[in-house]
This record gives C-alpha cells, sequence and structure tokens, in this order.
C-alpha cells in the first residue's frame, strides 16, 4: 500500500470524512486502510473478537453512493469498530461470553441501524469483559486485550478493545458501553476520548442488558470532535427504547463556542485522597493549572456520599444483572448442555456458559435481592443513590462541571489485579457516581506518567450533553495534545 | 457479615447455576470479600432520603396496541439449540 493510504489511519474520524467528501479518497481506500492494519497488528492488540471484512466492503460502496450524491454526512464513509454487546444483524454477537457462541442477532440495535444510515461500515466487533462485568479486558471469554501503549498492560474495560482499537489506530472510531465507567476508564487507560450520554439520550434497544438503570452507550474517538459527531449520529430518541429521552440528538453547532474564562469549575475532592495514585494527581493536578492559567474558575467541592458508591454499585449492578442473566437458559439462543430435565439443563448451561466473574456477580446480585436481605443491602444502595445524586445535583447549583481523574491510577500489568476482587472494583471508583446519578461525564487525555496516559474526568449536569462537550473542547484546546500515538511495529 | 456454605448453595439453586464443591467454596471466598464492604453504608444517615429506583424522573410509557413484525419466526428461531415444527424445543416438565 502507497505510504498516501498507509497515513489515513492516523487522521481523526471528522479529518477522513472531510477528505471523503471532497473525493481526495474514496470510501473503500479508507476502509481497506484500516482492515489492512487490523489485520497487520491486532494479533498484539487483542482488539476485536470478529472482524466483518466482507459485508463492510460493501457498506463502502454504499457510502460512496451517499457521499457522490451530496447526501455524505460529517462521518459518512469513515469505518467504525463495535463493542460486541451490541445487537448487529447478522454479525456474531457474544458478549465475550461462551453462552452467547455463535449467536447471531436476527435485529440490529437502534445505534447500529443510525450507523449504517450515516454511511459509516462496520470493521468488526470489539473485546470486552465478559458480559461488560470487569474494568480490565481480562474476563472476556475469548482472549485479553493488550494496551496500545504498553503491550503487558491492560486497555482497562469492560469496553478495553474498543478504547484499544482506536488508540492503537485499528479503528478511527468506536462504539462501547458504560456502566460503572466501562467507556471513561479504559478510554483513560488508552489516552483517547470517551463519552457517556445523559442516560436515556442514547437508544439501549439492542444493547445486551447487563444492570438495565445504569447502562449506557457511548462513542470512543482519539478528539473530542470525533466523539461530538458519533454522538450526534447515534442519540435521539427511540421508541423502542420506553427510558428514551424525548429530545433530539445531540448537536454539534455550538461545539466549538465555548470558552473557559470565566467557566466555574469544581474539583471533587474525594477522587484526590489516598485511593489515587501519586503519579494520576500530579498529572491531573499540572493539568488543573493549565486550566486555570486560561481562565477557568476552579475551586474544590466535597461529594461525601461518593466513598459509598463502589459499596453501592457492587450491590445495584449485581442485582439487575441477576434479573438481566436469567434470560440466558440454553433455549433461544447459545448452546445447551445436556441435563436431567428442564432445571437441571438450565443449571448446567448456564455453569458451562457462564465466566467465573459473571456467576460471582449473579450470585452477589440474587443475594442482594433475596428475602430477609432485600432491605438491609438492596434498598439501602438505592437510598445512597439517591443521596448520591442529590448532592451532586447540589455541586451543579455552584459550578458549571465538575472534574476529577477519570481513573485512580494509569494503566496496570495484565493478571496483576486479578487476584484481588475489589483492587479492579476501585477502579471505577472516580466513574460510577455519573452512572448512578444519570449524568453525562467524558474522559479525555491530560497528560502522561512513566509512559502511561492519564485521563481527566469532566461531568455535567443530567440533559448538558452539548454544553459538557463544547467544555471538553475548550479543555482539549488549553491540555497538552498526544502528539504520536502508538507505533505497533 | 458472611455468607454460608449452604446460602451459597441455596443462591446458587435460586440462580439456577450448578456449582460442584469447589465452585461453593471459592464462590463463598468472593462473595465474602464483596459482602463484608456491604456494611459500609449500613451506618451512614439517610432518614431524609427515599430510595431511587432509577437515575431519572421517569414516567410509565403508553403504546398504542399494535403489532409490528421487525423479524420473522424463522429469525426469532434461528439462533435455537433445538426447534421443531417453528417453535421451541424445551426439556419435558409435566410428565404423561
Amino acid at each position: 500500500m502507497s505510504s498516501h493510504l498507509e497515513s489515513l489511519v492516523d487522521l481523526s474520524a471528522v479529518d477522513l470524512g472531510r477528505k471523503l467528501r471532497s473525493k481526495e479518497v474514496s470510501c473503500q481506500e479508507v476502509t481497506t486502510a484500516f482492515l489492512d492494519r487490523i489485520n497487520a497488528h491486532d494479533a498484539k492488540i487483542g482488539s476485536f473478537l470478529a472482524l466483518n471484512q466482507e459485508e463492510c466492503m460493501s457498506a463502502t460502496k454504499e457510502a460512496q453512493q451517499l457521499i457522490d450524491s451530496g447526501e455524505g454526512g460529517a462521518l459518512c464513509g469513515v469505518p467504525i469498530a463495535v463493542k460486541d454487546n451490541i445487537s448487529t444483524k447478522g454479525l456474531e454477537t457474544t458478549c465475550a461470553s461462551k453462552i452467547l457462541k455463535g449467536y447471531i442477532p436476527p435485529f440490529d440495535a437502534t445505534v447500529i441501524k443510525a450507523v449504517r444510515r450515516s454511511g459509516m461500515p462496520i470493521l468488526g466487533k470489539t473485546n470486552m469483559d465478559e458480559f461488560a462485568m470487569g474494568a480490565s479486558t481480562e474476563t472476556s471469554a475469548y482472549k485479553i486485550a493488550h494496551n496500545p501503549w504498553d503491550l503487558e498492560r491492560s486497555p482497562g474495560g469492560s469496553s478495553g478493545g474498543s478504547a484499544a482499537s482506536v488508540a492503537a489506530r485499528l479503528a478511527p472510531i468506536s462504539l462501547g458501553s458504560d456502566t460503572g465507567g466501562s467507556i471513561r476508564q479504559p478510554a483513560s487507560l488508552c489516552g483517547t476520548v470517551g463519552f457517556k450520554p445523559t442516560y436515556g439520550r442514547c437508544s439501549r434497544y439492542g444493547l445486551v442488558a447487563f444492570a438495565s438503570s445504569l447502562d449506557q452507550i457511548g462513542p470512543f474517538g482519539r478528539s473530542v470532535e470525533d466523539v461530538a459527531e458519533l454522538a450526534q449520529v447515534v442519540t435521539g430518541y427511540d421508541p423502542m427504547d420506553c427510558t428514551s429521552r424525548e429530545l433530539g440528538p445531540i448537536s454539534t453547532k455550538d461545539l466549538k463556542n465555548g470558552s473557559l474564562k470565566g467557566t466555574k469549575v469544581g474539583i471533587i475532592k474525594e477522587t484526590l485522597g489516598e485511593g489515587t495514585d501519586g503519579s494520576v494527581k500530579s498529572v491531573f493536578e499540572s493539568a488543573v493549572s493549565l486550566l486555570s492559567q486560561a481562565g477557568a474558575q476552579i475551586e474544590e467541592v466535597s461529594i461525601p456520599s461518593l466513598n459509598y458508591g463502589v459499596t453501592t454499585y457492587y450491590i445495584i449492578a449485581p442485582a439487575e444483572a441477576s434479573s438481566n442473566l436469567a434470560r440466558f437458559d440454553g433455549i433461544r439462543y447459545g448452546p445447551r448442555s445436556e441435563g436431567s430435565g428442564h432445571v437441571h439443563m438450565v443449571e448446567k448451561t448456564r455453569a458451562e456458559g457462564f465466566g467465573k466473574e459473571v456467576k460471582t456477580r449473579i450470585m452477589i446480585g440474587t443475594y442482594a435481592l433475596s428475602a430477609g436481605y432485600y432491605d438491609a443491602f438492596y434498598v439501602r444502595a438505592q437510598t445512597v443513590r439517591a443521596k448520591m445524586t442529590q448532592e451532586l445535583n447540589q455541586a451543579f447549583s455552584g459550578f458549571d462541571v465538575l472534574i476529577s481523574p477519570t481513573s485512580p491510577i494509569p494503566s496496570f500489568k495484565l493478571g496483576s489485579l486479578m487476584d484481588d476482587p475489589l483492587a479492579l472494583k476501585v477502579l471505577d471508583f472516580c466513574t460510577i457516581p455519573a452512572n448512578m446519578a444519570g449524568i453525562p461525564g467524558i474522559s479525555l487525555n491530560c497528560g502522561f506518567t512513566s509512559g502511561l496516559p492519564v485521563g481527566m474526568q469532566i461531568l455535567a449536569p443530567q440533559c448538558q450533553d452539548e454544553k459538557l462537550l463544547q467544555m471538553a473542547y475548550c479543555f482539549e484546546q488549553t491540555l497538552p495534545t498526544i502528539l504520536a500515538w502508538p507505533d505497533l511495529g | 457479615m458472611s455468607i454460608s456454605l449452604d446460602e451459597v448453595r441455596h443462591v446458587a439453586k435460586l440462580a439456577r447455576l450448578e456449582l460442584n464443591d469447589n465452585d461453593v467454596y471459592a464462590l463463598q471466598g468472593a462473595l465474602n470479600s464483596l459482602i463484608g464492604h456491604f456494611s459500609d453504608i449500613q451506618g451512614i444517615d439517610m432518614s431524609s432520603m427515599t430510595p431511587a429506583t432509577h437515575a431519572v424522573d421517569s414516567t410509565n410509557v403508553w403504546d398504542e396496541d399494535l403489532v409490528s413484525v421487525d423479524f420473522s419466526r424463522e429469525q426469532a428461531l434461528s439462533n435455537a439449540a433445538l426447534m421443531k415444527a417453528g417453535l421451541f424445543v424445551v426439556p419435558t416438565i409435566i410428565e404423561d
């Protein structure tokens, strides 16, 4: 391939879209450049579980027709990677679990319909923690994913494949899902931008449910503009999701019209406590200084209930999961194990199909909802959730946005946290509150420590997604830029 | 607060998970390490709060009772381990 085509993978999704619309390159050339790079390098990263080469190339023809007729939008012809828990008609969707091995969805998720309508060819399905339960992409039943910045380290999770594919320039842009930080935390560990919209702004129809009151689909990209454009494509009211907000798609009209001057920014005090690594604090504080120099008014704010977020999450999310995952019984989809009678068949199918982490969470959830423990655990956790939401709303009365490190630690060695059940779970300390309160959150890179990316999280009030993206764009103009993405050799 | 081996077996039955003895011991350890932290939220004052059920204020959504066909019967059955005469096959529940 000529260097002209090889360099296409260096471009942002929005720049690729511009080149496609100005006919400097064709849709086929762009998609081929990414598929070639995946075939050459993904064995090292493990970011894809399934490739969609044939259908993807045929989708480039439809995208080219849209562009040639002048109907192509900002991302028309730009290929995309999709997390493996989002239903793609005709393309295997496993949630990285053996219990869905071979499952070919008969329908598209609403976000996938939108992606296809916009002329975005789907490169393949990305690796993840099994059923999105994990923070390192190590609970995948198929393979471990690696961080492109250091192959011995984790890309984070659960959307580790979606984050790693974008950081490794195997895909210009991708979709993930976020239940307790599963978009923002891997974005932080891989140096990409990752955005979780307000609960209800992006349809969950076709997202395999983990914890329905917390789950939200969102985009990854290498710039705020890229994720904002993809957010515009995939958000909007959907009658197929009864929790969908009756609001239009997220608009990018005023993305570049914001200013840091006079913007009130609150640093969440609890996220800079003992649990946060000194190197992360140091990078974060340097970034805060730059924001302050650019005119942001920055003060600390305390949200005491954040200290109970991880515990609350590990009651509510498994409780919902234990109910949602009851549907995997070997009858309608997935492999079926032989058993003596109906109940034994179901018990055996689930025992053989689910991995260790998923079984643990189903057990925790079933226990928390069982007679005698329901009030003490589940109702109590929902009360703490209400408190956390109230405290966040109070904080927003004094600040435009709240910020924190996205992850308390940078990327960690693969296998180093797997034996400690709590060590991995506290990685979501800073990200869980946004899911609890249904507010939008974004992570963008704010610097490096020992060659590893450090992310800053920005949170905004419910439904202020446009304002959040506008602020993130301002932050991105002020914070250090990633000049060179990982070289995969 | 801790969970006994018998409780692990009981919860597994409720969750429809077949466990061998090794699984039961391993899950007891994993569950106890998490349940131990559940007491963290017991002592805090929540007297003024009512439990949240959702992240956002939700209202009931009414839809017209209309039939729509998103995919065919064949497509709905296409992932079944066993099917017969256009139906899912399940093990016998009620004997003759």
